[in-house]
């Protein structure tokens, strides 16, 4: 019999995920909107339903750290994370990577400083998007908590060891409560293999990690790594797959949503996707031929992928939750604009920012959205435009 | 248990340990180094069953350039400033871990090796952090060369008053550092820690006992190493442990333990050397005046008078 | 492909996570630093072992109760002096490397 969901804070719902992944090791430190993911996982700490270490750390540069120290001793290992906590850690967060451990890293997105701003947007991960890190982006409740599972296991598969991130909207999609199916223990157990480290911190075999490396290694060290992170989209879609036979939701690196005859196509990542299905269904309606693309997978970015799903469109307008200072495009602009670069008949693509800094984004945002998509077509675009700046 | 009653096996001229080194040789320190020697003792004294953590520094640079390593035990850099937290994570894995069967049942040290500069200044916080967090099996070892060496010789708060560095120099205006050293075992025993010890490789034994000693009692331990450092200190390189002699007898460095918040001074210095004797082998106080010199010694008498109060209102 | 004269490990033969395996320095000679070495006086020489524990480089060898002393090896000997100046007999001395 299938199991139904229930009503849960989706911040709950990741956390459960950790427990039912067995983590050994939480390394933690408070910042809203994250908060709720450890304060749950202290709980289930303290009330012994996950048994694990939980380290309450004095700030987010020491959660990386004892998190890296914890994953190359060998224990499953979680942390969690929003904006300056993010960016305290960034030092730390290239090194994960390097070091091989798989971290699983859940960031309940948020805007960074200045102005100190609480609420979501997604410059705290674009910060760090090339730091050698697997990230995804769920859209809504469910994906969260599947994802937090699949994470484990895509990091954690001896062809990856690769510190994950899985990124869900501060506040709009963390702090809202949805219908959730969680798994059993057993389904779980079943679905993760064991945490076997092979770059390990062990008394019986005494190797040495995280040394200095000098010209003549420096390159050859950061390209293995990079090697890694690009074959593991693959393990990525592996996992995935394996993910849809066992628990029946099934998952791709991107997902489309009535693109196939459009000639508008939006490009979205993370909660806001739900809104722009909604909008693209009232266009539809009025006969505009417009669909969406979002994406799951930030990275390793799934260029293939993109570019089967966007070449035929005539207009790609790119959704950016980051403001760029000093350049010309958001960074998914970027790399859908180099995606697209060789195509024979590339679309035009256009990039707006929206939802900074928790400012709301409606249906009717992406009707504007595409309204001047078609404006733009003549002309061109000479860089990113804000979606409802007051100018 | 008192930690103080503890028993931990002693080394001793007999009962020196004669195996492999832990640490190797072929690494890059410098010719006479002092920190490097306080590194190797500490090591094989432990043996071969703990693992390191490595803050960036002098010992972390000269022992780990890829693909090669001195460390004959389980080692992790990380960065600069978090060794303590880096501690933390192995420390804390492996109790979870031994918890729960997946490794053998044996209580296996964490020791983290940081310098002056990991340890005094950017690295404050985090140690701070696992003292008060109170990880059972964690040793904190601070190897104090006074500056950042690995930079070439910039002050740090542990660079001692009068001091002449790359950016505290001495000059018409200057007499080279102008702050007295900040008094890291002071810090680290006011976490209320099990273990706080001062030693100096000059005195090996009593050196090699503290990190078993540390390695015995259950808590976090914090041991602050003189490393002497003849490049920065403008030095003669055969004199590193001779300095290391001298700082002791001449009560600037005393070698002493806070066992559970008890005080005990390990080598009490009756008729000390003059300061003066200390700071004329070293080219970095080579500017100061008679005055300067004067003053360093009314601050070494108060301080080395402090700690004999210590130890006999809180004795162990 | 490389052609860089720097470059002498593959990408494909990068270890893991660059480990590395322990006490690998030994391969690193470091005896080509010293400008002079150490001569032992084995008249003199009342095996303490101060040579051996003091030296930072780790390069003194006990040569056993039959042979009683310590032999430094001079592949990694940097020539600091500290076993000279710690040997309380004043056994070692220091003696200029000809070039």
């Amino acid at each position: 019999m299938a199991k139904k969901p229930i009503g849960i804070e989706v911040s709950l719902a990741v956390a459960e995920a950790v427990k039912l992944c067995d983590a050994d090791v939480v390394a933690a430190y408070p910042i809203t909107p994250q908060t709720h993911i450890v304060e749950h996982l202290s709980e289930l700490v303290a009330n012994g339903e996950l048994d694990a270490a939980y380290i309450p750390v004095e700030s987010e540069h020491s959660a990386m750290s004892s998190c890296i120290g914890s994953s190359a001793a060998g224990a499953r290992t979680f942390t969690a994370t929003s904006s300056q906590g993010l960016a305290l850690m960034n030092e730390m967060i290239y090194i994960a990577p390097v070091l091989r451990t798989p971290i699983v890293l859940a960031i309940a997105n948020r805007a960074l400083s200045a102005p100190i701003n609480i609420w979501n947007d997604h410059s705290d991960i674009m910060s760090v998007r090339d730091a050698g890190w697997i990230a995804v982006f769920a859209e809504n409740g469910q994906e969260a908590l599947d994802l937090t599972i699949m994470a484990f296991k895509i990091g954690e598969r001896p062809d990856v060891r690769l510190p994950v991130s899985l990124n869900i909207d501060g506040f709009t999609l963390s702090h809202f409560i949805e219908p959730i199916i969680i798994p059993d223990h057993e389904e779980v157990q079943a679905f993760l293999p064991p945490n076997e480290a092979t770059v390990k911190l062990d008394v019986a075999n005494p190797i040495s990690i995280g040394l200095l490396a000098n010209p003549e290694t420096y390159t050859e060290i950061r390209k293995a790594t990079d090697d890694i992170l690009l074959a593991s989209k693959d393990k990525v879609i592996e996992v995935f797959k394996e993910f849809g036979k066992a628990f029946g939701r099934h998952y791709r690196v991107i997902e489309t949503y009535r693109h196939e005859d459009a000639e508008i196509v939006l490009v979205t990542m993370g909660s806001i996707s739900e809104t722009a299905m909604t909008a693209i269904d009232e266009m539809r309606e009025a006969g505009e031929k417009v669909g969406l693309i979002r994406i799951r997978l930030w990275r390793p970015f799934p260029v293939e992928e993109l570019k089967a799903a966007l070449v035929s469109a005539k207009v790609v307008a790119v959704v950016d939750r980051h403001m760029v200072m000093g350049a010309p495009n958001g960074p998914v602009c970027l790399e859908i604009k180099s995606a697209l670069y060789d195509a024979l008949n590339p679309p035009k693509v256009f990039n707006f920012i929206m939802g900074l800094g928790g400012r709301d984004v409606r249906r009717v945002d992406f009707k504007t959205v595409v309204e001047r998509s078609k404006s733009l077509v003549k002309g061109g675009q000479s860089s990113f435009e804000i979606v409802g700046v007051y100018e | 248990m008192r930690s103080a009653d503890v028993p931990y096996e002693k080394v001793t001229a007999k009962t020196f340990p004669k195996g492999l080194d832990t640490l190797a040789s072929g690494h890059r320190a410098c010719q006479g180094c002092g920190e490097v020697l306080a590194l190797r003792l500490l090591l094989k004294s432990l043996g071969s069953e703990f693992i390191a953590v490595s803050a960036t520094g002098c010992m972390e640079v000269c022992t780990s350039t890829f693909p090669q390593s001195s460390w004959r035990v389980p080692w992790l850099h990380v960065a600069f400033e978090n060794a303590a937290a880096v501690a933390s994570g192995v420390e804390s894995a492996l109790h979870v871990l031994r918890k729960k069967g997946k490794i053998p049942n044996k209580r296996i040290p964490v020791v983290a090796v940081a310098g002056d500069g990991g340890t005094a200044d950017i690295g404050l916080q985090a140690l701070s952090g696992a003292l008060e967090r109170g990880h059972r099996d964690f040793i904190y070892v601070c190897l104090d060369n006074e500056a950042y060496m690995n930079t070439g010789i910039q002050r740090s708060s542990a660079t001692p008053f009068g001091a002449n560095t790359t950016t505290s120099p001495s000059g018409t205006h200057s007499k080279g550092q102008h702050t007295w050293k900040k008094n890291m075992p002071a810090i680290a025993a006011a976490h209320g820690v099990p273990y706080v010890a001062t030693a100096s490789p000059a005195f090996h034994l009593d050196l090699m006992n503290k990190i078993r000693r540390a390695a015995a009692i259950e808590g976090p331990a914090y041991l602050h190493v003189y490393a002497p450092c003849p490049t920065g200190w403008r030095m003669k390189p055969e004199l590193a442990v001779e300095c290391s002699r001298l700082v002791v007898n001449s009560r600037i460095f005393p070698l002493y333990e806070v066992i559970d918040g008890h005080y005990v001074i390990n080598r009490k210095v009756d008729n000390p050397i003059p300061v003066a004797d200390y700071l004329k082998q070293q080219g970095r106080f080579r500017h100061l005046k008679p005055e300067d010199v004067e003053l360093i010694q009314a601050r070494v008498n108060l301080e080395y008078e402090n700690l004999v109060k210590l130890a006999g209102t809180f004795p162990v | 492909m490389s052609d860089h004269p720097e470059a002498f490990m593959k990408v494909k033969d990068m270890p893991e996570g660059f480990q590395a395996r322990p006490g690998s320095t030994v391969d690193f000679k470091t005896g080509d630093w010293r400008s002079s070495r150490p001569v032992l006086d084995r008249e003199k020489c009342i095996y303490c072992g101060f040579c051996y524990i003091y030296c930072p480089d780790g390069v003194y060898q006990d040569q056993g109760p039959e042979e009683k002393y310590y032999k430094a090896d001079l592949d990694f000997c940097k020539g600091c002096g500290v076993c000279a100046n710690e040997c309380p007999k004043k056994c070692i001395s220091m003696v200029l490397e000809e070039v």
